[in-house]
């Protein structure tokens, strides 16, 4: 960044309140002094600090990790906290993310959209005995590799970026998105989920689930961890087809050799 | 008004409240839990490092055990730490783990045969055992003998909320979303739920329960830079405060962790340390063993902040437009091992300082990090005067860190805190002492109060500027209540945030009038509730004329065991006070199974208390005869100080290890 002359810099918002009566939609443009290493957290705060107190937006961690400040920043969702300004344009146009239910201005619902989508596939270790192994005795050992694998899709933290980039969630409000597929994968691939694909095919074997990808490959461009989504969706395609043609779908034997993507 | 009637209420959605919830919820107690944001989204999800428990698989944790860990908590803590926590601590936190492993967390596992390690900036060769392969492996962290801290690469914390989470909603826990607690709501010394304001519609909502628990984390926040998120602002602390009743302790105690990034504050992992990275000064000098030979970069949290801070007044710190830092290597790591082990460390190198971990030195300074303070608790999790108010995590002082927390205890303490507490809970709701006995009309003047404050900040004119008295208390916490403290610039504190106090009773809300979902109230209300906790800690560092773990008095460097070994309670019995109430309470040596000794790192200034030897000889001669006899390692904790008794029935048992083998595993195999 040029610390001789700092950028002006122009900040376009989406302003809207629900909870004021005839409030319409509007754009508030706000003009700020770029500084080093600013992130769009520092303008947003600063905003509110100084210009307009009531600004909504939501951040946490600010720090990447926790994924509440997703927002559309020149129309591509991505994560306000880890999003320096250096590496916008002079002109920045925010907007909240699409799909999810408004709370007022850049801050949307998104926790109840991921519950919603956690309940609906079930997204907890199911196993068919409800009784635990005794937590005194030694653990069940597990695949390092394995074990790093799973942590690869567990790193999804849920922002919501993958579904405001995906053209299926704006034609079809049920599609259970990448995030879901995702986990989907990730349990599947987690010896300690006793669900069988039979199971998975019941969850997401339909135009709501992973045949309503048109595979636009937004999420996996937006992703902020850069998780391999859409080869994740792909694979679970193959195997919900193939479930899916099967007479018998309670245990496939076909799979057990099945290539690893 | 609504009144919404529960079982048990949880205020906080991290780890330690949602395992809390899930606790007694398995119990059969309805439960609600209150956030302010989705709790996949809380602080927990921040801990990068780990989580200690002795499980002893990997070679370098070989041997580990309860008597280890105990010894190593009771060090970092310098001997705050209430000794029968830190045992049922680390008898619990092997269970905790192994419990996380089938709610799904993918800890690391230990892989058989050779692997390269960096330890003391020489890469040694470390060879795994075959048995150990696929067991839960470990780290090295500050302040541990063995290799002690269990990860998920360095996204621990986010791996055991999610798993955390995903169990809350299989066990059916209700979620309440954007839901603050502004105020307890108690009566006759009997604590009966909260008086909550929804973030959306400004809806104020009494909650209902027969066991209220305030799982809201640290008050990290009141500082100006803070490794924490920003919703870590104490205010589960202040409503405590504020009940009149609850006490507060060891607020006083505050951790700041090395290895900030500068300027923003953000955590780059003890990992980076424990797996091999050093700390450099400015002529890239490696200066750590000079002043800790020993443990050198992996001394405790407060004594390597400490060190940095004394070097950088020797003028070795690297100058920058913001203040003087330290370098923090890893690149000696290898590539391979940061893009796989410590990507988020990566990651957020690339996003905040646009640089490579890999090639680069990390700009580093000590943040603040930790809130070892906080509701003063029973062992039980319960405080010690409002009854049916719980408290757990970094929200509590069971008192498990004393003045220094080790890294890697803090995750590990939220998931044992919640198993246990909920436990205490559960079996306090089935006894008859849990009826709820307050009446709608007394319930209603709570709310009444709340919505009557609400209204005087929203129509207050012309009064103060909530950010503007923020601001000032931030950076009286950082310049004044910091790592090295003085009674000069303590009493300077305490008079201005006394004034800041003041100053907050006429707050104006006078840019944004919404009654829904507004900022600019939330700021306001906070402030007044951050201001009343920062005044806590600076008038217990004032008042507290020693030096014991992050508490650092340059004007009394010495750890007083003769006067100060004792905890700082904190209490504001009448609103109109303008400085809390502080009392102390006394820690007994006699009662110790580790009196008071040197902590094998750090400066040797302490004021020794006779009974610290006498103890000692006590427990060296018990200890002598039980070997003689052939005794076990516990038959010699148990004579020395029992504890098995404070434990809930169901986690009482010992822990398995591949050398504590419970029988023969041939019976397992048939």
């Amino acid at each position: 960044m040029n610390e001789q002359s700092p950028r002006k810099l122009t900040i376009n918002i989406l302003r809207y309140d629900p909870h004021v009566k005839g409030d319409k939609p509007h754009v508030d443009t706000f003009e700020i002094e770029e500084a080093p290493g600013m992130t769009l957290f520092i303008v947003l705060n600063d905003i509110r600090e100084h210009h307009d107190a009531s600004l909504k937006f939501d951040f946490v961690c600010r720090a990447g990790i926790c994924g509440s400040c997703g927002m559309l920043i020149n129309g591509r969702p991505g994560l306000a906290c880890s999003t320096l300004t250096s590496k916008l344009p002079d002109v920045i146009n925010l907007a909240p993310l699409p799909v999810f239910e408004l709370i007022g201005d850049l801050s949307v619902y998104n926790g109840k959209w991921m519950r919603g989508m956690n309940e609906r596939l079930e997204t907890w270790i199911h196993q068919k005995e409800k009784e635990m192994r005794d937590i005194n005795r030694i653990e069940e050992p597990m695949d390092p590799d394995l074990s790093e694998e799973i942590y690869e899709l567990d790193r999804c933290i849920e922002c919501g970026c993958c579904v405001a980039g995906c053209g299926t969630l704006q034609m079809n409000e049920n599609f259970v998105g990448a995030v879901g597929l995702n986990k989907i994968a990730r349990y599947r691939l987690d010896p300690r989920d006793e669900r069988e694909d039979a199971d998975y095919y019941e969850l997401i074997g339909d135009e709501d689930g992973v045949f309503g990808c048109m595979t636009l490959l937004g999420c996996e461009d937006v992703c902020p961890k850069k998780l391999p989504l859409q080869s994740k969706i792909a694979y679970l395609r193959r195997q919900m087809v193939k479930i899916g043609l099967t007479k018998d779908i309670h245990k496939c034997d076909c799979l057990e050799h099945d290539e690893e993507y | 008004m609504r009144i919404i009637y529960t079982d048990v209420l949880v205020v906080g959605g991290g780890l330690a409240g949602l395992r809390v919830a899930t606790g007694v919820q398995e119990r059969g107690h309805r439960t609600i839990v209150l956030t302010l944001v989705p709790p996949k989204r809380s602080h927990s999800a921040a801990a990068q490092g780990g989580m200690q428990a002795s499980l002893g698989n990997c070679a370098m944790g070989w041997g580990d055990n309860e008597d280890i860990h105990f010894e190593d908590t009771v060090k970092g803590s310098d001997w705050g730490a209430d000794q029968e926590v830190v045992r049922m601590f680390v008898n619990t936190a092997p269970k905790a783990i192994r419990q996380l492993t089938q709610y799904g967390v993918p800890w690391n596992r230990v892989r058989k045969g050779k692997h390269e390690a960096i330890i003391n900036a020489e890469k040694v060769v470390i060879e795994e055992r075959e048995e150990a392969h696929g067991l839960i492996t470990a780290r090295d962290f500050g302040g541990t003998k063995k290799w002690r801290t269990c990860y998920t690469s360095d996204g621990t914390g986010h791996s055991m909320l999610y798993a955390m989470d995903n169990k809350a909603h299989e066990e059916s826990v209700k979620i309440h979303e954007r839901m603050e607690a502004v105020s307890i709501i108690h009566r006759h010394g009997r604590c009966y739920g909260v008086v909550a304001r929804n973030l959306m519609t400004g809806e104020i909502i009494a909650y209902i329960a027969k066991a209220t628990t305030i799982a809201t984390g640290g008050y990290g926040r009141i500082y100006e830079v803070s490794t924490n998120a920003i919703i870590c602002q104490g205010t589960g602390q202040a409503i405590a405060l504020e009940s009149g009743i609850a006490t507060l302790g060891n607020m006083e105690a505050v951790q700041f962790h090395p290895t900030a990034i500068v300027p923003v504050g953000i955590l780059t992992t003890e990992g980076c340390r424990g797996d091999g990275g050093i700390l450099r000064d400015v002529d890239g000098y490696r200066f750590m063993p000079d002043y800790e030979s020993e443990k050198k970069e992996l001394a405790s949290r407060d004594v390597v902040s400490r060190r940095m801070i004394e070097h950088i007044r020797k003028g070795k710190g690297v100058p920058s437009r913001y203040g003087d830092h330290l370098w923090l290597d890893i690149t000696i790591l290898g590539r391979e091992h940061i893009e796989k082990n410590l990507r988020e460390v990566k990651d957020i190198c690339e996003n905040f300082l646009g640089i490579d971990p890999a090639v680069d030195w990390i700009p580093v300074r000590p943040t603040q990090h930790y809130s070892m303070g906080g509701i003063r608790t029973k062992h039980t999790g319960e405080s010690q005067t409002l009854k049916g108010l719980y408290a757990c995590g970094e929200a509590a002082c069971w008192d498990l860190h004393g003045f220094n927390r080790l890294g890697g205890n803090s995750v590990s303490e939220t998931v044992v805190s919640g198993m246990l507490v909920a436990e205490y809970i559960s079996d306090f709701c089935d006894s008859p002492q849990s009826h709820i006995g307050i009446s709608t009309g007394a319930i209603e003047e709570f709310v009444r109060i709340e919505e009557e404050k609400i209204r005087r900040l929203l129509n207050n004119e012309g009064g103060e500027d909530a950010y503007v008295l923020r601001r000032a208390m931030e950076k009286i916490m950082m310049e004044k209540v910091g790592i090295f403290r003085n009674g000069k610039d303590l009493a300077d504190a305490v008079e201005q945030l006394e004034q800041l106090h003041i100053r907050s009773k006429n707050i104006s809300v006078f840019r944004s009038k919404s009654y829904a979902a507004n900022p600019a109230l939330v700021v306001a209300y906070r402030t007044q509730k951050m201001i009343k906790v920062a005044l806590t800690v600076a008038y217990g560092a004032l008042l507290r004329t020693e030096s014991r773990g992050a508490h650092a008095r340059e004007d009394y460097p010495m750890r007083d065991d003769v006067n100060w070994l004792k905890r700082t309670i904190t209490s504001w019995p009448d609103p109109e006070q303008t400085l809390p109430t502080v009392t102390y309470e006394p820690i007994d040596i006699m009662n110790m199974e580790l009196p008071p000794g040197w902590r094998g790192y750090g400066k040797k200034n302490i004021i020794e208390n006779p009974d610290s030897a006498i103890q000692q000889a006590k427990i060296d001669a018990i200890r002598n005869e039980l070997i003689k006899k052939g005794a076990s390692r516990f038959d010699i904790q148990k004579a020395l100080m029992p504890f098995e008794h404070l434990l809930p029935e169901r986690y009482r048992g010992r822990n398995e290890r591949l050398y504590e083998r419970f029988d023969e595993p041939k019976e397992n195999h048939e």
